[in-house]
């Protein structure tokens, strides 16, 4: 029964958000079913705080090497807690104070990192070894000239008139070709490749013939 | 060690202070690149443009300050629009860490322009992604029934006659990751609501297919989207100054490219020179 009960659940609790789709009188069971998923869904957020508390306390405790980061994560996260508790989270309190000139800074100043990091990568291994790597190179450099104005900037300026009245903003026209032609195309295929694969994993799922989200190899 | 050995070997500090210098410089110098719109952005001013004051548009914010450089810009932007069009705003994010992001862009778009809870309203965080854009489908106030300061939402005037998708006219997700792809299967299908998408430029690539659909109406992709916003709003903000560090820097890696695929040719070259002799 420990086993049959979920898989039961699991089974009609599928079929019937197939069925409501096509049938419109289901649609007070639907919403009270939706309401029960973003009710259990709520205390992911109280498990996913309990772990983190968790994980940090126990480094802070047993001063592993990670010591000094975990105790400015836990510090961090109790004075961001206590703040919006104690003096709410709108304009002017401290919490917002804090969110806008320590969070937002650093969270930024994380990602503009890539740029550098980005730069170095393309630098050691970007390189024309075969012909994919050279399409890919080719295809690259193309999308990253004409998706800024640079590059029909430079194709004005360097560009004799009669190529201008044939073409004024070329780049920006074969990087829009490349979107929407052949990386379009790609990803498409890539998608339906998903989404066909997201339907015979949900029905695998409320066939009962997928089990792992009970538990490990069971 | 020959020149294009060293040039191989370059030590990537050096790397990192020139990408610096191509950032920093044309922020204190501006050179002022003209930005040309393109058709994906263009649709999604002309959408909001057309519709009459009065209108409701739903925007969810649903980023975090990581993408706030390329976001931040398109949502002023998109907000100034719709707020100086008389346009009803309604915000919400599906991102916890979005909460007072979305706050704080609400509020700093509406600067002198909109009022809160007559002209706009900010609802906060849910949590549960698609079932929550699910939800609201059949009745926005199940999902929130207060706002982001804890007010009841049946208490503020602008949310009046507002119950689910088919009061809005439009649904903006301004989204750092694949919140759009829930936007369009949960809302824009089923409730043929039309879905407006703003991305950072990496992921812009992936929503082309949807756009082609006609899934949504448009696509504003980055920091270029959002300039390319700017100037159809005539309002030159950080977007369009940020086109100049952009292009300078797409420039330098560039020729970066190229100086390394130069050197790694004249090696293999002579390496195979080498060989033979």
């Amino acid at each position: 029964m420990k086993l049959r009960l979920p898989l039961i659940l699991c089974f009609l609790c599928g079929i019937f958000m197939i069925v409501q789709f096509f049938v419109p009188p289901f649609t007070g069971v639907y919403d009270k079913l939706l309401n029960w998923v973003m009710i259990i869904s709520i205390p992911a957020l109280v498990i996913g705080l309990t772990s983190l508390i968790k994980l940090h306390s126990n480094r802070i405790i047993r001063k592993t090497p990670n010591m000094p980061y975990s105790t400015v994560a836990f510090v961090a996260m109790i004075v961001m807690a206590l703040s919006g508790l104690i003096g709410g989270t709108g304009q002017g309190t401290w919490f917002e104070w804090m969110f806008k000139n320590i969070q937002v800074p650093m969270q930024a100043t994380m990602f503009s990192l890539l740029a550098f990091y980005i730069a170095s990568a393309a630098y050691r291994a970007f390189r024309a070894r075969t012909l994919e790597a050279t399409l890919m190179l080719v295809t690259a450099v193309l999308v990253m000239l004409a998706r800024v104005p640079i590059g029909d900037f430079l194709w004005q300026h360097v560009m004799p008139d009669s190529v201008l009245q044939w073409k004024a903003n070329l780049p920006e026209d074969v990087a829009g070709w490349i979107l929407n032609v052949p990386s379009m195309a790609a990803r498409r295929g890539i998608i339906l490749g998903i989404s066909l694969g997201a339907i015979a994993t949900s029905i695998k799922i409320i066939l009962g013939i997928e089990r792992s989200y009970m538990g490990a190899g069971e | 060690m020959s020149f294009w050995e060293k040039i191989g070997s370059f030590d990537r500090r050096y790397i990192f202070a020139l990408i610096a210098l191509t950032v920093i410089v044309p922020l204190l110098i501006p050179i002022g690149m003209p930005i040309t719109t393109t058709n994906e952005v263009k649709s999604v001013y002309d959408y909001i443009d057309a519709l009459p004051p009065g209108s409701a548009i739903l925007v969810a914010l649903d980023y975090d300050p990581a993408a706030l450089a390329e976001l931040y810009p398109m949502s002023i932007a998109m907000l100034k629009h719709a707020y100086t069009k008389k346009i009803k705003v309604i915000g919400m994010t599906l991102w916890i860490t979005g909460a007072s992001l979305g706050d704080v862009v609400m509020r700093e778009a509406a600067q002198g322009i909109a009022e809160q809870d007559k002209d706009y309203a900010y609802l906060g965080f849910v949590p549960s992604g698609a079932v929550a854009i699910m939800r609201m489908g059949q009745d926005i106030s199940a999902v929130f029934n207060v706002d982001y300061s804890g007010k009841s939402i049946s208490q503020i005037p602008v949310m009046k006659g507002i119950k689910n998708y088919k009061d809005i006219s439009l649904v903006v997700d301004l989204a750092a990751g694949s919140t759009p792809e829930a936007w369009i299967a949960y809302a824009g299908t089923p409730h043929h609501v039309p879905i407006a998408i703003g991305v950072t430029a990496v992921s812009a690539v992936g929503y082309y297919p949807y756009l082609n659909a006609k899934q949504i109406i448009g696509l504003i992709g980055g920091m270029k989207g959002a300039a390319e916003y700017e100037k159809l709003i005539q309002a030159r903000g950080r977007a369009s100054v940020g086109m100049d560090s952009q292009s300078m820097t797409h420039i330098a890696i560039i020729l970066l490219i190229i100086i390394a695929n130069v050197s790694y040719f004249v090696i293999r070259r002579k390496n195979k020179k080498e060989i033979e002799s």
